[in-house]
């Protein structure tokens, strides 16, 4: 999987756990950027990513990214690891 | 359900359902807890009106008597005290006092019996073995784990004690579902809450099961399939010697597993009926002859084994019960026929049984259909009592004029007020009572027992008893005393079971007469509209009671010098 394809993966879970059809997300995408991402739903989304993907986020990590590209990249050391 | 739809739920219309207060205080932080139990009151039919206590003020909340919690007055008041918090406690208490661990909580709780006026939800101690004795631990009584499963037993003690006590068994859940199911570190790092997202919706299902339950929704009847349901096989194929059931190796034991939960229940109070197609001899046989057989023919309370369609097998069931459709669970292992009853049966529970009849029970007890909020020795002869009220049936229909009928019948009842022997069963007759109840009052064994020591009310119990047998006490009355002259029924509910009988007729002269003794003129009742009292709609009107000109609500009145004697057979005891 590119970044590009888990991109679009995790636009479709943050739509589905947001319930937002029209949330839209980029690589400098951030918390601010978008209605509802909290911290409470952060968590939410995380583990949603987690078990779509099938990976594991340290705390750390969760606590690390500045925007999508971040955690994107965090992903994909996962994915190929 | 997982808790991405309870969250969306929260966004949908609960205008049509009744309001229910609850408060949430926790240790630890319950913000999803609390969108779980407001999304899984959704699924119930429940309007949650929330209030969540801030943070970790359990203690404030419940012994300040001007806290936020008693001025919202809940109806119920969950408490999630977390074996998390419970264990950084232990650690921190000096060695000598580890000993006590258990019961310094269990003084708390008490205090919050004592001090909370709704009724509490209180979660017990899922276990977190922390592996500092091993499984020496069960040897050492200072060990963490010696005092998470005393504490958890003292619990099950302490509700007995307290009726407004109702424990909520998370350390069941993970016993069910795994540690590692029920605790997530990242979402506890994160966000401090102690409950993963996974669990959120088994622990809200659950909270929301003691609710409902104690709101009068619970599981009465059990109806189940035979051939491949009930045993390995069909019957009117194999025989009644062949079929699969019993002990030994393969799939018979599974099955007579399977039996043995429907006896426990049928003890507990849950009434059994038997659906199945087949010739009627046949599906009687192995009951009535095969040794390996766990349940037998007295078990059954009715027993339909025909080849017409189970849906309308299913409304003949609930004629002769006359209980709610959605107070029935079906049970088969028959995908179509499932369908068939959910699409032409709406309310009637239907499980989704695995193929595998092996995995039957686990699947059964993942559902805890049979939440209840009280249990008597009345749940242990309800099976006769409905088994008797079928031979009545029957004998009512060799008679063409009713009252020859209700005559033959030597008709009984006993007249007493609310005391210690009958507290219990007349709480859980306003619990289970819907169909024939006026206003739809709840109440807990407690609140029974103040209204009994409380001189503005008069309070009334029936029991009915005739040739056939005991009903035991079926009807109850609870008369406010609103001033000198007037009489309020705020409550009056009987048991379905006696329908038709002429108690409406009998208790009303009863009630008369108190009114009449003790200088009353009027008496006033009201019907409050539920979806399911429809039958007592015109209850009041039909008793000669004139509606209340000006009243709001379905308001009637009954001048009792006006009063006519009306006809029934009952003598009083």
């Amino acid at each position: 999987m590119n970044n590009n394809e888990i991109l679009e993966k995790v636009k479709e879970i943050f739509r589905d756990i947001l319930d937002n059809d029209e949330i839209e997300l980029t690589f400098e995408t951030s918390a601010n950027d978008v209605e509802d991402w909290d911290s409470l739903t952060h968590i939410q989304l995380i583990v949603a990513i987690e078990k779509s993907l099938k990976i594991k986020f340290t705390s750390k990590e969760i606590l690390s990214w500045s925007n999508v590209g971040e955690m994107i990249e965090c992903i994909q050391t996962k994915k190929s690891a | 359900m997982d808790f991405r739809e309870l969250k969306k739920n929260l966004k949908k219309d609960h205008s049509s359902f009744p309001t229910l207060k609850v408060a949430l205080l926790g240790d630890s932080a319950t913000q999803f807890l609390a969108t779980a139990i407001k999304g899984m009151g959704y699924e119930r039919g429940y309007h949650i009106n929330l209030f969540e206590a801030e943070f970790n003020q359990v203690e404030r909340q419940v012994l300040d008597q001007t806290s936020d919690l008693n001025e919202f007055d809940a109806d119920y008041v969950i408490i999630f005290q977390s074996t998390h918090k419970l264990i950084e406690k232990y650690s921190s208490t000096v060695l000598t006092e580890q000993s006590n661990l258990c019961n310094e909580r269990l003084d708390f709780i008490k205090v919050i019996c004592n001090n909370v006026k709704g009724r509490i939800i209180y979660y017990n101690y899922p276990e977190i073995e922390d592996t500092v004795f091993g499984s020496y631990a069960n040897s050492v009584s200072s060990s963490f784990t010696y005092q998470l499963r005393k504490l958890n037993f003292e619990l099950m003690n302490l509700a007995q004690e307290r009726s407004n006590l109702f424990i909520c068994d998370l350390q069941s859940l993970q016993s069910k579902y795994g540690r590692d199911l029920m605790f997530n570190s990242s979402v506890y790092i994160n966000t401090e809450m102690l409950l993963s997202i996974d669990i959120l919706p088994h622990v809200s299902s659950r909270t929301l099961d003691i609710i409902s339950a104690i709101e009068g929704k619970f599981k009465k009847c059990l109806i189940v399939d035979l051939d491949n349901t009930m045993w390995g096989g069909i019957v009117g194929d194999d025989g009644w010697e062949n079929i699969q059931i019993g002990h030994g190796l393969g799939i018979g034991k599974a099955f007579t597993e399977f039996q043995q939960w429907i006896k426990k229940l049928k003890n507990r109070g849950i009434i059994i009926a038997i659906c199945s197609k087949n010739d009627e001899d046949k599906a009687k046989a192995p009951f009535e002859l095969n040794p390996e057989m766990i349940l037998k023919m007295d078990d059954i309370t009715v027993f339909i084994a025909n080849w017409e369609n189970k849906a309308d097998n299913i409304r003949k069931i609930q004629n002769i019960l006359n209980i709610g459709f959605d107070s029935m669970v079906f049970l088969d292992d028959n995908p179509f026929e499932r369908n068939i009853v959910r699409e032409h049966v709406p309310g009637v529970t239907v499980p989704e049984l695995p193929e595998d009849p092996g995995d039957y029970l686990e699947y059964l007890y993942s559902l805890n259909l049979f939440e209840t909020a009280s249990y008597s020795t009345a749940d242990l002869e309800r099976t006769k009592q409905y088994q008797v009220e079928n031979e009545r049936v029957q004998l009512l229909q060799s008679f063409t004029n009713e009252s020859d009928f209700l005559k033959s019948l030597n008709m009984v009842s006993a007249v007493k007020g609310f005391n210690s022997f009958n507290k219990l069963r007349v709480a859980q007759l306003s619990q289970r009572s819907n169909q024939f109840n006026l206003r739809t009052i709840r109440y807990t064994e407690a609140e029974i027992e103040a209204l009994s020591l409380d001189n503005d009310y008069a309070c009334f119990s029936f029991t009915l008893e005739d040739k056939f047998g005991d009903n035991g006490l079926i009807c109850i009355i609870i008369l406010k005393k609103d001033n000198r002259e007037t009489l309020f029924i705020e409550s009056w509910f009987m048991s379905c079971r006696v329908l038709k009988r002429g108690m409406e007729d009998f208790t009303l002269g009863v009630l008369v007469n108190y009114a009449k003794a003790n200088g009353f003129k009027k008496i006033i009742g009201e019907y409050l509209p539920t979806a399911k009292n429809q039958m007592v709609a015109e209850h009041y009107s039909k008793l000669g009671f004139n509606t209340l000109i000006g009243s709001e609500n379905n308001q009637y009145e009954l001048y009792v010098n006006d009063f006519i004697s009306r006809e029934h057979f009952i003598t009083e005891h």
